[in-house]
């Protein structure tokens, strides 16, 4: 029943090197004696804390409220003492505030709400209510809060979720196993999701690369009236704009936000989220991460608290074989590269993944032979080679004037430049620059 | 009886490199596709040796030696690092090489390297900022210094030890030259421009890499032969057959291996197609109506000039592009 996706301009095609994790079931991880929750793990406003050192918690308890509607709350990991309100190292590099829990071991339960059992006939508003007390964020990457999603201006009407099981990235397969073993949840998540926004159906796009997955989804869609849509592999399918193109046939304008064309997009791991929300009562302190890469021992799957240092997830796959070249939040073309052992697992981070010394090499940046690979591949239609030479020479004007701010960073471009330029790092200057510069006239 | 602990190895994050995604690369480089491009220039160039003899070899090797040494100096003149493994003064003295009769003095090939090296790319700041393709300056720098010496060809080996000098085909009578000599390369010309049938490999080697925007050769070849088609076809005992003007006078050569050239031709397929029609007009009205009686390399120089100007104009819509006037309206 699935309409054919429409395939949008560019795209790269990396060695997807899925297979390491994607066949390794989701393990639980075991508890910690220590977890460190990063406080601001959200875009907008940090949430207010709300606890302080000594204090006993519960597991699921609120450790910090939201503080205005672009905020989310923040729940504990587990039942225990907090230790301290210190910082820890952030996924940017930056040391950021974070709250360390000592577990009593106990894991007992504390959850704030009760669970919503007939969500079919509760009113929307309470559940949308419910997904922004769960503290329920974009689980995809960005952490965009889902309420805020949910919640479209007066004047915008909503006609099609999307829930984005694309998993684009190469390495990862923690949304992979999530829609293989829980396809269900994902289906109802999806059908809780259209309540709220008033929709009847949702659409699940998938990568053709998955298709034990879409046959699990499809097996339960009919119950939970949503659609599945393979799409064909082409990162970045899961790039929102991509993503609405191939479903709906509308690109969102630059500077635009999908419900600009009447579309909301959600991680698949998001929806999961909201289904754990409302009918079980669960505030949002898991996630599903894939620890992977060439060095690492044993990769797999593993569902970790939010606080668990890097360090003891990398302890749970059995180390490393050798030493990797880097280690990155997320996958290898959008990733966060870090310097710490011990940043920790946030709502968003979808992979630990290491990259091994035979996977990268030092590129000295060598000039531009204008060969237009780049322009070829950039799934904005934009010209990054000219752009690139824009923001070397400072000329913002010229970047702007170029829509460097319509660039998603998705990577396909310096992933193909034979000339190894840094050519995100350059748009991801110029946009910051020019963003600089308006916020000046404003 | 002690307990077994196993050590797990964890990374050093001391050793950890931080830069900025993507985090992995394809693994293409300048030099690959400078050097594979030199692989598609070897069929035509083994042809010229075939029918030139050793004088062509002389030729292709001494270009060559003098790009990568003229380049070297002028680095090292200049305090800049190293440049020739990147491997384009060896495309482009090659590409010389195959520009230049067999039967030119040598220091026809080191003046042509100066012109190539130094005139064409390092004034206007080495690889990537030369507006015109290098080896197409030195060509027609020496053709108009050195109109005798350019113009003069040597016969091919299947023409007989008595026969020293020939014509190129267009420059002989309509019909004088056999499609079967031209195809093969049994023809006077430069020594890389005469083997139609290996010029034709070498572009297929560039297509296959994906080395070329194939709408280049597609739009020019098309429109010189659709040019010339007509005008032989109004008065054909004074114009070449347009299957002639195809495979002769360096057409080939120009459309797969010059007029392609990444650095001085269009980013976009729609300023690529633009390129190639406008070259192969040029072509046809020099040959035609000009005075000179090939017209490839000219045009080609014409149209890198406007290559800025042919990008500025076919920018694609950029996804998610909505003009200004329109969103005033709304």
């Amino acid at each position: 029943m699935s309409d054919k996706p429409r395939k949008f301009k560019g795209g790269v095609h990396p060695n997807d090197s899925k297979a390491l994790s994607a066949t390794k079931p989701i393990q639980d991880a075991p508890l910690l004696e220590t977890y460190k929750v990063i406080m601001h793990q959200n875009i907008g406003a940090p949430p207010e804390l709300v606890v302080s050192k000594g204090d006993v918690v519960k597991k699921g308890e609120l450790l910090a409220k939201a503080t205005g509607f672009v905020s989310v709350p923040l729940h504990a990991p587990t039942s225990g003492t907090i230790k301290a309100i210190d910082k820890c190292p952030g996924p940017t590099g930056m040391a950021v505030p974070a709250i360390e829990i000592t577990a009593d071991g106990e894991d007992v339960w504390g959850s704030p709400f009760e669970p919503i059992a007939d969500w079919t006939n509760t009113d929307p508003a309470e559940l949308k209510q419910r997904v922004w007390d769960a503290g329920v964020v974009g689980m995809g990457g960005a952490g965009f809060p889902m309420h805020v999603k949910l919640s479209p201006p007066e004047g915008k009407k909503i006609d099609t979720l999307i829930l984005n099981g694309a998993e684009c990235e190469p390495y990862l397969t923690a949304d992979h196993r999530l829609m293989l073993e829980q396809a269900e949840e994902v289906a109802l998540g999806a059908a809780i999701v259209a309540r709220i926004l008033g929709l009847e159906t949702a659409v699940i796009g998938v990568e053709d690369n998955k298709p034990d997955a879409i046959k699990m989804l499809e097996e339960v869609a009919g119950k939970y009236n949503v659609r599945v849509q393979g799409l064909p592999v082409n990162y970045p399918q899961g790039a929102e704009k991509q993503l609405i193109y191939a479903i709906t046939g509308r690109e969102v304008p630059i500077g635009k936000l999908p419900m600009d064309v009447s579309c909301v997009v959600q991680n698949v791991a998001s929806a999961v989220a909201v289904a754990d929300a409302v009918v079980k009562g669960l505030p949002s302190i898991e996630r599903i991460t894939t620890v992977t890469g060439k060095p690492v021992v044993n990769p797999g799957n593993w569902r970790f608290r939010i606080g668990t240092p890097i360090e003891k997830a990398l302890e749970l796959v059995g180390g490393v074989n050798e030493q990797p070249a880097k280690l990155l939040l997320g996958g290898p073309m959008m990733g966060i590269a870090q310097n710490s052992l011990g940043v920790t697992v946030m709502k968003n981070t979808s992979g630990i993944l290491l990259i091994a010394t035979d996977e990268v090499s030092l590129y000295t940046s060598e000039p531009c032979i204008r060969c237009g690979r780049c322009v070829e591949v950039c799934p904005m239609s934009i010209l990054p080679a000219t752009i690139s030479q824009a923001v070397e020479n400072k000329r913002f004007d010229w970047a702007e004037e170029l829509n460097v701010l319509a660039c998603i960073e998705c990577g396909s471009c310096s992933y193909v430049c034979p000339s190894h330029r840094p050519l995100n790092q350059h748009f991801k200057r110029g946009k910051i620059e020019i963003q600089a510069q308006l916020r000046k006239k404003k | 009886m002690s307990e077994t602990e196993t050590t797990i190895q964890m990374p050093d994050p001391t050793r950890l490199v931080v830069s900025n995604s993507p985090h992995i690369r394809e693994g293409q480089s300048i030099n690959k596709i400078m050097f594979t491009v030199v692989l598609a220039m070897l069929p035509a160039c083994l042809a010229g040796i075939w029918f030139f003899g050793m004088a062509a070899l002389n030729v292709l090797l001494l270009c060559t030696v003098s790009c990568v040494v003229i380049e070297e100096g002028w680095n090292k003149l200049m305090k800049r690092a190293s440049t020739w493994k990147d491997g384009s003064a060896i495309l482009t003295g090659i590409l010389l090489g195959m520009n230049l009769n067999a039967g030119v003095p040598w220091w026809v090939c080191i003046l042509g390297g100066i012109l190539a090296i130094i005139l064409g790319k390092q004034l206007f700041g080495g690889l990537g900022y030369n507006p015109f393709n290098p080896a197409l300056v030195a060509r027609v720098g020496l053709l108009i210094g050195l109109p005798e010496i350019m113009t003069t060809w040597n016969s091919t080996r299947a023409m007989g030890a008595d026969v020293i000098t020939t014509a190129t085909p267009l420059g002989m009578a309509p019909g004088a030259s056999e499609v079967k000599d031209m195809l093969i390369g049994n023809t006077g010309g430069c020594l890389g421009e005469t083997s139609a049938v290996a010029l034709l490999i070498g572009g297929a080697i560039l297509i296959a890499f994906k080395l070329i925007k194939w709408q280049v050769p597609l739009a020019f070849i098309g429109s010189v032969f659709v040019i010339t088609g007509i005008a032989h076809w109004i008065n054909p005992s004074v114009y070449h057959s347009p299957v002639a003007h195809v495979l002769s006078g360096g057409l080939l050569l120009g459309a797969f291996f010059m007029a392609t050239d990444m650095v001085t031709s269009p980013m976009t397929k729609k300023g690529a197609i633009i390129f190639g029609l406008g070259c192969g007009i040029m072509t046809s009205l020099i040959r035609l109506w000009g005075s000179y009686p090939e017209g490839v390399s000219f045009s080609i120089l014409f149209m890198n000039a406007l290559t800025p100007l042919i990008d500025r104009v076919t920018i694609n819509k950029p996804f998610g592009f909505e003009s200004p006037a329109k969103e005033e309206m709304e």
